[in-house]
């Protein structure tokens, strides 16, 4: 039970002494400052199990990316020719690919990568998307231009646009930042320019409902600003197509960097990335068939996970649901 | 709502007279040349000799003049004269691939049909078996239902075609032999065994591609109806005695297709565009290999008619889906 | 005419008739698949091998050369020489005499008209042909009569079978092809997806970068041949996906050019339905080292234009970068049967090949003993070795993008690294990397790096003028748009001297003794590391008989003779 539950008046239904506040017990609780939302939003998240576990394993995934390395020395890109295409065994506990690099060193370089690529790209995506979108579906006149603009991004044949950016861009970024950093500005930039519109077009159709509905009303007639409007009564109303798109736009992130790679725009060669472990092992998906299933497991597994936290935070931020 | 879309419809046309341009542009500022794929062996004076044969050695502005003149002006009258017999297009030049010196609107009729039964099946089949999915799941949000149709969507969602493909040919082609691992583009269905062969081909790609569509639209779908179940007016129909069905299935479904007609109609054009790593995969050969096959061999007049149609669906179906939005919600307003 | 093709006919079924051959079209269908799809069927405006390989069904040279890289004849009586009076005295002409009574596949008889209007086709300053080096230097084609053709060259040309000879010269049929000279070459669709030949096929239907559906051709010189009555030629998807629908699932009975993973194709193999086999030309792979500057530093109009490099023109840095690669594991990891360790430039024909000691066994610790002799020193302890002036021994390699390649770069860099050398990796784009567009800064001619890795060969047998691509004024710089086939920027007064010589000689064995020099002098003064030899790999089915790899011409050269085996 919750505070909460017992400070909802029964409309009326129960006898009056239990609505009231009777012994000591229940007072003490009564005067207690009452709880801030996001304390609210915490309990109610922590007790729905699947975002429970879906965060507890995500968390897992980016602690063992992240600090993984530091346990396990050996080198991603160390190159043991005399160990190659081994199976699992204890010194290599994922096997070893076709130039005896460690699979389980490199499956931790590789989500480092891909995480990051992931989540970084996705928000990214999702800010410009939810940006335009609410923009564009809340006030009327920046409509037309913002969804034409939507159109001409849709429009741009995606592997042009990779390579017009990184000849513009490679060089200027690789000088500022260095390479591995420069390159993962210029791809995260790419797949996330290159996928919010989908996003920025549902939020606009949602948002064009919700501007219609009477509580949108009640509110202006009391004088709420644009941003106070868009922020405290839009926002939280279009959340869970956003939080749709952002579980799926991690898997769209990490796969489309995949593709990337395989066509040589992507990161280095010797950097690994779990979309090109899993599309270097495909061609070996007979001979070495746990090649494959590294990669694609942890990719699932993410997704699965940032779905599962997305679920629990939707149902914990929507106040109509919470509580129940 | 008419007004609203005609008046869209006019606006259409600076629309994407100014995205071909932006697509010229970027075209003309990657990097790549037509002659990469030609071999080593042929010195670079031939292929400078190829390049002004086709054209390139003329400034970009009278390109994309010529290309706008080609493409509205020439090709619908090839149109005309392909469907009336008339002749008004003779001794035009129409818009002409590099790789194949052949008009590019031939081969995308070309590849249509098989764009079509593949990418199209697999949208239709994603789609009847996405709706369902999504209203159940979210109607029993939680049940075991639910939960395993999340973690399958979540699964095909996060398997890239270009493991499932092959992954699916291994199994169905290679040890059980059920099905061939390339796709005859040439094949006719005239008989009753030649449309079995024909299912037997598209099975495998329909799959492929109808799991990706399936897991998408279904997120969004039980998303968009778990938000209007909890809705005031949902206790209202309730409370007024219509029976469950009715409640479920018009007033929370109608206003919760909203961002599935978004999603949907976004689709529709990438049909078109074909699904470039499965055809691929399956030898397909459609509208998206030839797009793919194109930026690869730099063949800028055939990337450019491509990305054009594709934008022109795009503003399209756009269009399409904000007409249904008013038609959903008619609330709505654009005036 | 008609008659006169029976009575041939009759003839050589009476030849053939003992070996009981099968009769035309009696076979059925063959399916072959190229995982790059054919975009056209005329070889003279796309060079791409995959359309030359594809036209080769339909339309024929005079002359081909067989697997063993000699010429046969084709369309002639015989491969004209000095010996049998078909190449004048002073080299300076060729004569061709065509096989009487050869008919097009729509009847109509191949005369030498149909000959001197291919190079007049080709030869047109107009029409951007492809294939236009192979007529360099011709000044006229004469036809004394329908079945002679005379050559006649500007200077004495030693090698004189250049045009009309091999894939990718082949004759195209005047009356076809009259209304399509120069710049309406492009505009005849209708000829170049369904050129009339004398080939043993047939274009049925045409289907750019998809499919080509063809038939025997009912007037083939040969009336017992092709044994197949169709073919279809699928083109589209990938080598791993082209290999396995021949050896794994059977549904094709040849797939061409199957560049994978050794143990990849070991695996199909074992599917039992159809076998690999390799053929060597001259393709080698190689690393390029930068004889120039390419410091990032310099403009873009000096840098990979000023010589020297800081460090990569030092004898004792290139020969220890050789030394530390083991050749044999390369070979054996990225190409299997379709590689051979290789020191040579030129590594065929063989006896072009000089003998490189040295070559076979990687010698890390010579390496490092070489550079420490040389004053190349790890003076700070950072595990690079830095350059007696002081500049840390750090270099880019780049190559394109393709999977064998990338495997190649992270060993290279392993061993180069523990001779303490570092390197930064970068894969292109193949279509930005061989593009020649001068403004891309990742084109292999303008080489903004230290060293670089791709493959090339020449097409024939003779290497003279790809031995003219290590000459000095090759290279490219922007006063040529980077355009110039020196990519190494290698720069020898003594090579190109003996190169010069090289285009005086005439005789044969003097002519294979200057190039193995040259193959020598390439390797010894820091032109290229040669990494592995690499042949061509194709699949047929078990199924599919007389196919017989051919790498110095179209691998379908003799798809006339396949045919289908018995009980298979």
């Amino acid at each position: 039970m919750t505070d909460k539950d017992r400070l909802v008046p029964d409309e009326g239904l129960a006898p009056a002494s239990t609505a009231l506040p009777g012994g000591a017990g229940p007072l003490e609780e009564f005067t207690k400052p009452p709880s801030s939302q996001w304390r609210e939003v915490w309990d109610q998240f922590k007790n729905h199990k699947g975002a429970l576990y879906g965060g507890i394993l995500f968390l897992v995934i980016v602690l063992w990316v992240y600090l993984g390395p530091f346990l396990w020395t050996i080198d991603a890109t160390h190159i043991d020719i005399r160990a190659r295409n081994q199976g699992p065994s204890l010194t290599h506990p994922f096997g070893t690919d076709q130039l005896g690099r460690d699979t389980f060193a490199r499956m931790m370089a590789g989500g480092k990568t891909s995480v990051s690529v992931g989540i970084t790209a996705m928000l990214l995506a999702l800010g410009l998307g939810s940006f335009v979108g609410v923009m564009a579906g809340y006030f009327r006149r920046l409509d037309g231009l913002l969804m034409r603009l939507t159109d001409l991004f849709l429009a741009l044949p995606l592997l042009p646009l990779l390579l017009v950016m990184m000849l513009l861009f490679r060089d200027p970024l690789n000088a500022a930042f260095g390479p591995e950093r420069g390159i993962f500005i210029l791809i995260v930039a790419a797949i996330g320019v290159t996928s919010w519109m989908p996003t920025a077009r549902i939020v606009r159709g949602d948002v064009l409902a919700i501007k219609e509905r009477e509580f949108i009303l009640a509110a202006r007639s009391i004088g709420t600003t644009n941003a106070k409007m868009i922020l405290r009564h839009i926002l939280p109303n279009v959340l869970s197509p956003i939080m749709v798109s952002a579980t799926l736009g991690i898997a769209t992130a990490i796969i489309t960097e995949s593709a990337l790679s395989f066509l040589g725009l992507g990161f280095p060669p010797d950097f690994p990335t779990w979309g090109r472990l899993l599309f270097d092992a495909t061609d070996y998906l007979q001979q070495y068939p746990e090649r494959v299933l590294w990669p694609g497991l942890a990719i699932s597994l993410t997704v699965l996970s940032v779905n599962y936290l997305g679920d629990g935070l939707r149902d914990a931020l929507d106040p109509r649901i919470r509580g129940r | 709502m008419l007004t609203f879309t005609i008046r869209r419809l006019v606006l259409a046309v600076p629309t994407l007279l100014f995205i071909s341009l932006v697509i010229f542009l970027l075209l003309e500022l990657a990097p790549g040349d037509p002659m990469a794929q030609v071999p080593l062996t042929v010195p670079p004076d031939v292929k400078e000799k190829m390049r002004e044969a086709l054209g390139l050695g003329q400034p970009g502005y009278i390109r994309f003049w010529k290309w706008l003149v080609q493409f509205f002006w020439i090709e619908p009258q090839v149109l005309i004269d392909a469907i009336f017999g008339s002749s008004f297009s003779e001794g035009d030049l129409r818009v002409i691939s590099w790789q194949t010196r052949s008009p590019v609107m031939d081969i995308v009729v070309q590849r249509i049909p098989q764009t079509l039964w593949v990418v199209g099946t697999a949208y239709i089949v994603g789609i009847l078996i996405a709706l369902p999915i999504g209203i159940y799941s979210a109607y029993k949000q939680y049940s075991w239902f639910d939960q395993a149709g999340t973690f399958v969507s979540m699964i095909g969602f996060s398997v890239p075609p270009f493991f499932s493909g092959v992954l699916v040919i291994v199994i169905f082609s290679v040890n059980l032999g059920w099905f061939p691992s390339i796709y005859d583009t040439t094949h006719k269905v005239v008989d009753w065994d030649s449309f079995v062969y024909q299912l037997q081909q598209m099975i495998m790609p329909v799959t492929v591609l109808a799991l990706q569509i399936t897991a998408q639209i279904s997120r969004f779908m039980r998303a968009s109806m778990l938000d209007n179940l909890n809705q005031d007016y949902v206790r209202t129909a309730r409370a007024k005695g219509l029976g469950e069905t009715t409640v479920v299935m018009v007033h929370v479904l109608r206003n919760s297709m909203i961002p599935v007609v978004t999603v949907i109609a976004l689709g529709v054009p990438a049909i078109f565009g074909g699904a470039i790593i499965t055809e691929q995969v399956f030898k397909v050969n459609g509208i998206g290999q030839l797009l793919i096959g194109a930026i690869q061999a730099n063949d800028l007049p055939m990337v450019q008619t491509l990305t054009f149609i594709f934008a022109v669906l795009i503003v399209l179906f756009n269009l399409i889906a904000d007409v249904l939005y008013g038609l959903l919600d008619p609330r709505i307003r654009y005036d | 005419m008609k008659m006169k093709a029976l009575l041939l006919g009759a003839i050589a079924s009476a030849a053939l008739a003992p070996a009981a051959m099968a009769e035309r079209g009696s076979d059925g269908n063959v399916n072959v698949i190229y995982w790059q799809a054919p975009s056209i069927l005329n070889p003279f405006l796309s060079g791409g091998t995959k359309d030359v390989e594809a036209s080769s069904l339909v339309i024929e040279p005079l002359a081909r050369y067989n697997e063993q890289g000699d010429l046969v004849p084709w369309l002639v009586v015989e491969v004209p020489t000095v010996e049998n009076g078909g190449v004048s005295a002073d080299l300076t002409s060729i004569t061709w005499k065509i096989t009487p009574g050869l008919t097009w596949s729509d009847g109509s008889p191949l005369t030498s008209a149909d000959v001197k209007f291919t190079a007049d086709y080709c030869m047109d300053p107009e029409g951007g042909c492809a294939q236009v080096t192979k007529f360099e230097g011709v000044t006229s084609i004469e036809t004394p009569d329908d079945l002679t053709v005379k050559v006649t060259f500007e200077k004495p040309t030693p090698f004189p079978y250049g045009p009309f000879v091999g894939g990718e010269s082949p004759i195209i049929q005047k009356a076809q092809f009259e209304n399509c000279m120069g710049t309406k070459a492009p505009e005849c669709t209708e000829q170049n997806f369904n050129p009339i030949g004398t080939g043993a096929y047939v274009v049925d239907e045409f289907r750019p970068n998809d499919v080509i559906t063809l038939k025997a051709n009912p007037n083939y010189r040969d009336p017992a041949k092709p044994a197949f009555a169709t073919m279809t030629l699928k083109g589209g998807g990938d080598a791993t996906a082209a290999g396995r629908a021949v050896m794994e699932t059977g549904e094709f009975d040849y797939a061409w050019n199957l560049q994978l993973a050794p143990d990849v194709i070991a695996r199909m193999e074992q599917g039992g339905k159809g076998v690999a086999v390799a053929g060597f030309g001259p393709l080698m792979e190689r690393i390029m080292l930068n004889n120039t500057n390419p410091d990032p530093a310099l403009g873009p109009d000096e840098r990979s234009v000023i010589r020297p490099h800081p460090f990569l023109s030092d004898p004792a840095v290139y020969k220890a970068m050789s030394m530390a690669i083991d050749r044999p594991l390369l070979v054996e990891i990225g190409y299997g049967k379709a590689g051979k360790v290789t020191c040579n430039w030129v590594p065929a024909p063989a006896i072009y090949a000089a003998d490189i000691e040295g070559c076979e066994v990687q010698d890390i610790e010579g390496a490092k003993a070489m550079l420490e002799a040389a004053g190349y020193t790890d003076s700070n302890g950072d595990g690079v070795r830095e350059t007696p002036d002081g500049k840390p021994m750090k270099i880019l390699y780049q190559t394109s993008t393709n999977a064998v390649r990338q495997d190649f770069q992270a060993l290279i860099k392993q061993w180069w690294s523990e001779i303490g050398i570092e390197s930064e990796l970068r894969n292109v784009n193949s279509s930005v990397f061989f593009g020649g567009d001068p403004g891309s800064p990742d084109t292999f001619q303008k080489f903004y790096a230290d060293v670089e890795m791709y493959a090339n060969t020449f097409n024939g047998t003779d290497p003279q003028s790809y031995f003219g691509n290590g000459l000095c004024d090759k290279a490219p710089r922007p006063a040529s748009q980077w355009q110039g086939e020196n990519i190494s920027r290698f720069c020898d007064e003594d090579y190109d001297a003996l190169h010069f010589k090289l285009t005086q000689t005439a005789d044969a064995a003097a002519r294979a003794e200057i190039g193995r020099q040259l193959n020598k002098m390439v390797f010894e003064k820091g032109g290229m590391i040669p990494l592995v030899h690499r042949g061509r790999l194709s699949a047929h089915s078990n199924s599919l008989g007389g196919v017989v790899l051919n790498v110095w011409d179209t691998e379908l050269w003799n798809a006339a003779d396949w045919y289908r085996k018995d009980g298979a």
